[in-house]
């Protein structure tokens, strides 16, 4: 059972961390000032759901675990963040897609962890909510100003949204953690949301003038670990102060 | 792309019964961006409760050329300050 929640609650808040590594990469790189502002702000809010939950997974772990333990000094398949979101900025395009196919899966999952038997990750969810439909808005707006702009800007969003396209069935892959927890009441069984998620993506995509991929293939195996050669490079930036100079605090 | 998004300004009411102040000026495509990079740009240190914004080009401003005719008579009418009653104490916020 511990060891359920702690590898339930990993799962979830890995893909906060790894996505708001890569937002984070843009600060002072993005395509506008305001841009730039906007993804480091998502990246702030990812962050501190992020700490959150790795807060509450040392709490469950127990033998001294911390939060920065959790988030700096695992290896790469300890990881089980979806592939999606460790997929790189490459352009803006990207970013926005990546962006928008996870904030649909983010805000269904959180609105039914609102209503988890585990009472902190109902109070996790229900703060975090408020956040990520801003995020979900902010993504939106931009496929479809993508998608209904220029010949380019249409081009470019429809190549990104194929390419992450055969990362999507991942989002609802279901580990053993995942079953344990849903049997306990505590997990969302992603399974009830996922005709919801490729309506709404569909939803939007129509509305920006895109066609949905026909993709028939899709990648699998980040919440078992096994990722894209991508995360690697991520986590040698995110954890070279800390395997730099060990327990060094800001 | 940016050189194309016109410049907006951009007001934000910091608490409910306070007026819109002019917080400052940002790019964007059109009104909805704008909302949106001011709530990114002007209020994310929970600075405000209301925003507005309004496209640059849109507001009328006076000439700087006229400061002369149009501020300077009203430096020597030091009488138009309420400056010369005597307030009583029970009068607090004046």
């Amino acid at each position: 059972m511990k060891e359920h929640l702690y590898k339930y609650i990993l799962g979830i808040a890995d893909n906060s961390l790894i996505l708001g590594q890569r937002l984070g990469e843009l600060c002072g790189h993005g395509p506008s000032l305001e841009i730039d502002i906007a993804c480091t702000n998502i990246s702030l809010d990812l962050f501190g759901q992020t700490r959150s939950y790795y807060q509450y997974a040392a709490k469950v772990k127990g033998e001294g675990a911390t939060e920065d333990d959790i988030a700096f000094l695992r290896r790469e398949r300890e990881y089980v963040n979806l592939l999606l979101v460790e997929q790189p900025n490459k352009n803006f395009a990207q970013t926005m897609a990546r962006q928008f196919l996870f904030d649909v899966y983010h805000f269904l999952l959180l609105q039914e962890l609102e209503k988890s038997r585990d009472l902190t990750l109902a109070a996790i969810a229900k703060k975090s909510i408020k956040e990520v439909s801003y995020h979900l808005r902010f993504s939106s707006d931009w496929i479809k100003r993508l998608g209904d702009g220029t010949e380019v800007s249409h081009q470019k969003i429809q190549e990104a949204i194929d390419a992450l396209w055969t990362y999507t069935d991942e989002l609802f892959h279901q580990t053993e953690a995942d079953k344990a927890m849903i049997a306990e009441g505590i997990g969302v069984d992603l399974t009830q949301f996922k005709d919801e998620y490729f309506e709404k993506v569909a939803a939007t995509l129509e509305e920006a003038t895109l066609k949905v991929p026909d993709t028939k293939w899709f990648q699998k195996g980040g919440k078992q670990g096994i990722h894209t050669e991508h995360l690697g490079y991520l986590l040698s930036d995110l954890q070279y102060m800390q395997r730099t100079y060990p327990n060094m605090e800001w | 792309m940016k050189k194309k998004w016109p410049l907006w300004e951009v007001f934000v009411r910091s608490r409910n019964g306070l007026e819109h102040r002019h917080f400052g000026s940002l790019h964007a495509a059109d009104a909805e961006m704008a909302l949106e990079n001011a709530r990114d740009v002007y209020t994310r240190r929970n600075e405000g409760v209301s925003i507005w914004v309004v496209e640059s080009k849109d507001i009328t401003a006076s000439n700087p050329e006229n400061n002369g005719e149009l501020f300077e008579p009203a430096q020597d009418k030091v009488y138009r300050h309420p400056t010369f009653y005597d307030l009583p104490d029970e009068v607090k916020h004046m």
